[in-house]
């Protein structure tokens, strides 16, 4: 890459704009007929009642919340990330950052759909919106779930926003070499961008000042997703290392997701020349760390369980341990530690395949862990009469499904309209590489270093 | 309206870029007829040291606390506005920890807002008016230009572009005739 010129590198990257090959077309239609199925069953759910879900007393809290968890976990892997290397002048995330940004913004937008999903009865959603009304009934503000509402939603602008702004100088870049439609399209949505160094400035100056801010929100969003679970009396739940428990769990599902994504954008649009080994590499270290981090939360908490011996918590201690949940927290702990942390931490096993098998892992474990969370807890309140088993139907199956091919077909549409790789930025970033390697953008009669 | 005449040269690189502002700038042109354009933003060098100054660092704290008011306000009113105050036996109506939260949220999207806000109204975007632009600077060429030059300087800002190494000087808004 480091002989690249602006132009090769414009060619490059917005090559996968134009064009859709059949095995694109293919793709994009299983996995649009796989969400529409799952548009089917939440329709279907929403005419019928939530009955026809596996939500049963006294487990009212099942796939849905374990989704809600888990995409909003997911998120964590654009936003809080980009901004954590943008302000630590991480030079190498130039071509991870876009792909990052964009799995936030989704993953988001689809865990947020969850709580609305699981209210049964989606037309009252509103009533969480604070605002007066003849109802004379305003959202309670001491409710985990309203806090949710704010700290989504905020996070969600955040992000979106955070994504935008820098999208904005690769519109002016698509427009100027579109015609026709496409030409108005991308003239429209690059607002007149010119390139001026006022706009260049105030552009860096915006991304800063939204790296600082993003980060505490994305720390804020997460740990009162946790909320939602430790304010409650209930097994297992009522616990302070929640919300930094869940922060890492966050991180560490969101380097994942982000892992998985960058390899198969690599393999699919022939990304070869830009995301390179060395960036797997290190979001492999990262992911490391974060799956001995989060050995470290699990067991801290397993182990004060186990020591304090409470009456309320133990039959849940031993239901996951080596009662009817175990075989899942066992493939949990064998998917989120026993199986990345060896490939993770041998050098050569660090390879693009090696960490994208990691990640595989990863994204299921954190799911199972997620679900874990939230079912066993449930299953095992703190009086006998009240325990009970929850199976998820078809309906629960297929809308969870569905959100993960919705994601990864918002991802393909994406990817077809958007550069994936911030250009500029990439631009930059090579004329920032050591002055020995300064060959790139200088055309060669001008002269190269 | 119309784009106002203009005359400009294209660089390959950001060194001819900066002699040819060097040379914009030995000319006596005025700083605020001179007109640079990119396709990635050059830190350092003196065509892109314009325009630096910006309230957006302020402006953001100040949107955060304008946000934390406003949400510190929503969560204080609707815990007492009609038919409460609810009875609550005794505890706190206005409990200062979820407030708290509410406030929190509220600050940091005051602070996301009145960043973008800033940065939209300080570069006049969007504006989709016919400006001075040139489409080979999204191939990576640099632009630097004159705004409304008088004929007489015309000549030698041509060759003082093509001086300091304009791949080409283009002319616009101006008749041949004049």
């Amino acid at each position: 890459m480091a002989t690249k010129t602006p132009e090769q590198i414009n060619d490059d990257l917005l090559r996968p704009l134009s064009g859709i090959s059949g095995r694109y077309a293919l793709s994009a239609a299983l996995l649009a007929g796989v969400a529409v199925a799952a548009f089917c069953a939440f329709f279907y759910q929403a005419y019928t009642g939530l009955g026809v879900s596996g939500l049963r007393w006294p487990v009212f809290w099942g796939f849905y919340i374990t989704n809600f968890v888990f995409w909003i976990g997911l998120s964590h892997a654009g936003t809080l990330i980009s901004a954590i290397l943008r302000l630590s002048n991480a030079t190498w995330r130039r071509p991870v950052t876009r792909c990052a940004e964009v799995i936030t913004v989704f993953a988001l937008s689809i865990g947020a759909m969850f709580p609305i999903i699981h209210l049964g009865r989606p037309w009252l959603a509103f009533w969480l919106f604070p605002y007066p009304s003849e109802r004379r009934i305003w959202p309670n503000i001491h409710s985990p779930l309203l806090w949710d509402f704010f700290a989504i939603n905020t996070y969600l602008i955040a992000s979106v926003t955070f994504l935008l702004l820098p999208i904005i100088p690769d519109m002016a870049l698509v427009r100027d070499r579109a015609a026709g439609l496409r030409k108005k399209i991308y003239r429209a949505l690059a607002l007149g961008w010119t390139g001026t160094p006022k706009q260049w400035h105030r552009l860096e100056t915006a991304m800063h000042v939204m790296a600082i801010v993003v980060i505490p929100v994305a720390v804020s969003v997460h740990s009162i997703v946790s909320w939602d679970f430790a304010m409650a009396p209930v097994p297992m739940w009522h616990s302070t290392i929640f919300a930094p428990y869940f922060v890492c769990g966050a991180i560490f599902s969101g380097i994942a997701a982000l892992l998985l994504a960058m390899a198969l954008l690599r393999k699919f649009l022939h990304l070869e020349e830009y995301l390179l080994p060395i960036h797997f590499e290190n979001l492999g270290k990262l992911l490391l760390v974060m799956s001995v981090l989060w050995f470290y939360f699990i067991f801290a908490e397993r182990l004060t369980t186990w020591y304090g011996n409470s009456v309320g918590e133990m039959p849940v201690f031993w239901a996951t341990q080596h009662g009817s949940y175990a075989p899942l927290f066992w493939t949990m702990m064998f998917c989120n530690f026993l199986i990345p942390v060896p490939i993770l931490a041998i050098r050569k096993l660090r390879s693009i395949t090696g960490t994208a098998i990691a990640s595989f892992t990863i994204v299921i474990g954190m799911w199972l862990e997620r679900f874990l969370i939230i079912v066993p807890s449930l299953s095992h309140k703190y009086l006998t009469y009240s325990w009970g088993t929850y199976r998820p139907t078809w309906v629960e199956i297929t809308i969870t499904a569905g959100t993960f091919s919705g994601l990864a077909l918002l991802y393909m549409i994406f990817s077809k309209v958007v550069p994936i790789i911030s250009i500029w930025e990439l631009k930059v970033g090579l004329r920032q590489v050591p002055h020995s390697a300064r060959i790139i953008v200088e055309p060669k009669e001008v002269g190269a270093d | 309206m119309p784009i106002p005449p203009a005359i400009y040269g294209l660089f390959p690189d950001p060194d001819s870029a900066e002699r040819g502002m060097n040379a914009l700038n030995r000319a006596g042109i005025s700083p605020r007829r001179i007109v640079v354009m990119s396709a990635e933003p050059f830190d350092g060098y003196s065509f892109t040291q314009m325009d630096e100054r910006t309230p957006m660092p302020w402006l953001a704290p100040m949107g955060g606390l304008v946000g934390g008011i406003l949400g510190f306000l929503l969560a204080r009113l609707t815990q007492e506005a009609y038919p409460y105050p609810l009875i609550t036996g005794g505890m706190p109506l206005l409990a200062a920890w979820p407030t708290g939260i509410i406030t929190y949220e509220c600050t940091m999207l005051g602070a996301v807002l009145a960043t973008v806000a800033t940065l939209l109204i300080s570069t006049k975007l969007p504006n989709w008016k016919p400006k001075l632009y040139d489409p080979e600077v999204s191939h990576g060429k640099i632009l630097i230009g004159v705004l409304d030059p008088s004929d007489a300087a015309r000549p030698e800002i041509e060759n003082r572009l093509r001086g300091a190494g304009a791949e080409k000087v283009k002319i616009i808004g101006v008749s041949p005739a004049s």
